[in-house]
């Protein structure tokens, strides 16, 4: 029986201490990694864009020349058209979205079903931009032509196509925020008397609010960024129309666009426009993200 | 004595729901508003899937897996070459993201809770939001810019990119499911830090881990935007003696290129690549719904 003590006194072999403090330090530098990858991108891109800060100045967002001939460059009409077309969605999508969120965390539908909607609503987040584009391109324009004063690609098509793109977003995080709500001031509403969507509206709604502002901000950050399927409905126009159906561009379109044919210091100056939608992406997804971590303390 | 309290102050009539009571009103049409919503929301989807299912169907054929693309106006070709850089650069970007991914998991769900793992979860979350097109645009500055040429290895990389935080977060999702009592037994019977992680942990997590895989790779196969100027694309088959260091063509920017040329058959190439893109995603979500449903514990 002294055999187990006196084993329990073996010290663990070395090549086992090293092995623990090697996986350690591998999984300590793959998390760090992470970090060191956002800020990596956000350097890089700055010193990209650094030939074309010197250039063009603050001036560059606010002209709206685009010219590689003469190598006069600013992006005033891709960031109007990036924020137009960005809050065009949301106003269509947050109200749709939020009327999917209520369906489907009420108790409507029986759960099978509620399920089955819940994934297919996600799967619209699943598709990719791209295949969106291409519907667009052959059915959604087409189809726009014959009911509105429509020639081709512009704003509208670009717009209404975001909006189905981050309507997943929305109704997802606005729904896990109304099922998160406790119960118990459910029941205290209806126990007052109030119907089913006096609760909703005074009670339910409000108590979920932060998780359903900070699921619109993430859904804003995705509008802002959407690239290919905006890309081949918005006509790329840098001219600044106000018309929904006018050609218009987006920072992201721009890029999708130019880059890969582009030299010199328009590659500058289309890594300063990839900054600031960097900049402008990453500011409201860290405000999203602090909003959404707040809910979740609650 | 109780009963008569009752009836005389209380009619049980008025329970019934007033149907013209302007509260039961205001809650009936709310509800069809939310109804209509909920049915606008899933018409798109719905109208997608069967034009894909009508468009795609009738280009596909078995030689559009085997075959180049064909220039404009010439019948047949296909998108064997758009095929294989998919599966090559997806493979690049797993290769590199899965190791990195599960490792810093590992880190954030076994080694660490405090306040750095809050930082780096809030960093993956915001990588998460960093459009794919800025991931292009980052691709193309350190790698394309760097050896001077257009490859599927920069494609790769930035498709790399995109799939980490999705990697991260389900599979730090899978750890915790793990119950704390796993690792305690495995501590107890004299196990070492790695040899619970690695032989104990994980195992009990795989199957919701490597669903998150199969999403991360769903994600890459179909993003464009990463890949427009960092892998180009080609009308020729993936050179291998050449070190895959030439533009490479994928499913997802062919689709793209296709799409905005008028040609009949290389649209037609478009809607069946479209059509194999939203499969896989179809697939994957199914199978990821059916592997993390049944619990390991």
């Amino acid at each position: 029986m002294t055999s187990i003590s006196e084993r329990r006194l073996e010290q663990r072999p070395p090549l086992e201490k090293i092995m623990d403090t090697v996986f350690l330090w591998a999984a300590r530098i793959s998390a760090l990694a992470i970090a060191g990858v956002l800020i990596w991108i956000i350097t890089l891109v700055f010193i990209q864009a650094l030939p074309a800060i010197g250039q063009f100045g603050l001036g560059f967002l606010f002209k709206s020349t685009w010219n590689p001939v003469r190598d006069e460059y600013g992006i005033l009409t891709p960031i109007y058209g990036t924020i137009v077309s960005s809050l065009i969605a949301l106003l269509i999508s947050v109200p749709i979205g939020l009327g999917v969120s209520i369906v489907l965390s009420e108790d409507y539908l029986p759960t099978q079903i509620q399920r089955i909607l819940v994934f297919l609503v996600e799967l619209l987040a699943a598709i990719p931009s791209v295949v969106y584009g291409l519907w667009g391109v052959f059915v959604l324009i087409p189809f726009l032509r014959e009911i509105t004063p429509l020639k081709g690609p512009s704003m509208l098509p670009a717009a209404l196509i975001l909006s189905v793109m981050i309507l997943p977003t929305i109704s997802a995080i606005a729904r896990d925020a109304l099922i998160n709500v406790d119960i118990g001031v459910r029941q205290a509403a209806v126990g007052l008397g109030a119907t089913r969507w006096e609760t909703i509206l005074l009670v339910i709604l409000p108590a979920a609010s932060s998780g359903i502002i900070g699921g619109i901000m993430l859904a804003l950050g995705r509008a802002l960024g959407e690239t290919m399927a905006v890309t081949m409905l918005i006509g790329n126009s840098n001219q600044l129309n106000v018309s929904l159906f006018q050609p218009s561009n987006t920072i992201s379109s721009l890029l999708a666009n130019q880059f890969a044919e582009a030299s010199g210091l328009q590659v500058s100056a289309l890594m300063y426009a990839a900054l600031v939608l960097a900049i402008i992406t990453l500011v409201v997804n860290m405000l999203a993200q602090i909003v959404v971590t707040q809910l979740q303390k609650i | 004595m109780t009963s008569e309290f009752i009836s005389e102050q209380f009619d049980p009539g008025s329970l019934k729901k007033n149907t013209k009571d302007p509260r039961t009103l205001f809650g009936l049409i709310m509800s069809g508003i939310a109804g209509t919503f909920m049915v606008m929301a899933i018409i798109p989807l719905i109208i997608i899937l069967l034009y894909l299912l009508i468009q795609g169907i009738s280009s596909i054929s078995p030689s559009v897996f085997i075959e180049l693309p064909p220039p404009p106006m010439v019948e047949g070709g296909g998108f064997g070459n758009a095929l294989l850089g998919t599966v090559i650069m997806v493979s690049i970007g797993a290769l590199i993201s899965v190791p990195i991914g599960i490792l810093a998991a590992i880190f954030l769900s076994e080694y660490s809770g405090g306040q750095i793992a809050n930082w780096i979860r809030f960093a993956t979350n915001v990588l998460s939001g960093v459009p794919s097109i800025i991931i292009g645009v980052f691709a193309f500055g350190a790698i394309v810019l760097t050896f001077k040429t257009y490859s599927a290895w920069a494609g790769g990389f930035a498709l790399s990119i995109l799939m980490l935080p999705i990697i991260i977060r389900t599979t730090e999702e899978a750890l915790k499911l793990v119950p704390q009592e796993v690792r305690q037994a495995s501590v107890g019977i004299g196990a070492n830090d790695f040899q619970t992680v690695l032989f104990v942990v994980m195992p009990a997590a795989i199957p919701a881990i490597l669903t998150g895989v199969t999403l991360a790779i769903a994600r890459a196969a179909g993003d464009t935007a990463a890949l427009l100027f960092t892998a180009l694309f080609t009308q020729f088959w993936p050179n291998w003696e050449n070190k895959l260091a030439e533009p490479t063509a994928s499913l997802a920017v062919l689709v793209y290129n296709f799409a905005i040329v008028p040609f009949k058959n290389q649209q037609a190439l478009a809607w069946a690549a479209a059509f194999i893109l939203v499969l896989l995603v179809l697939l994957t979500s199914i199978i990821s719904r059916l592997a993390t449903s049944k619990r390991q514990f």
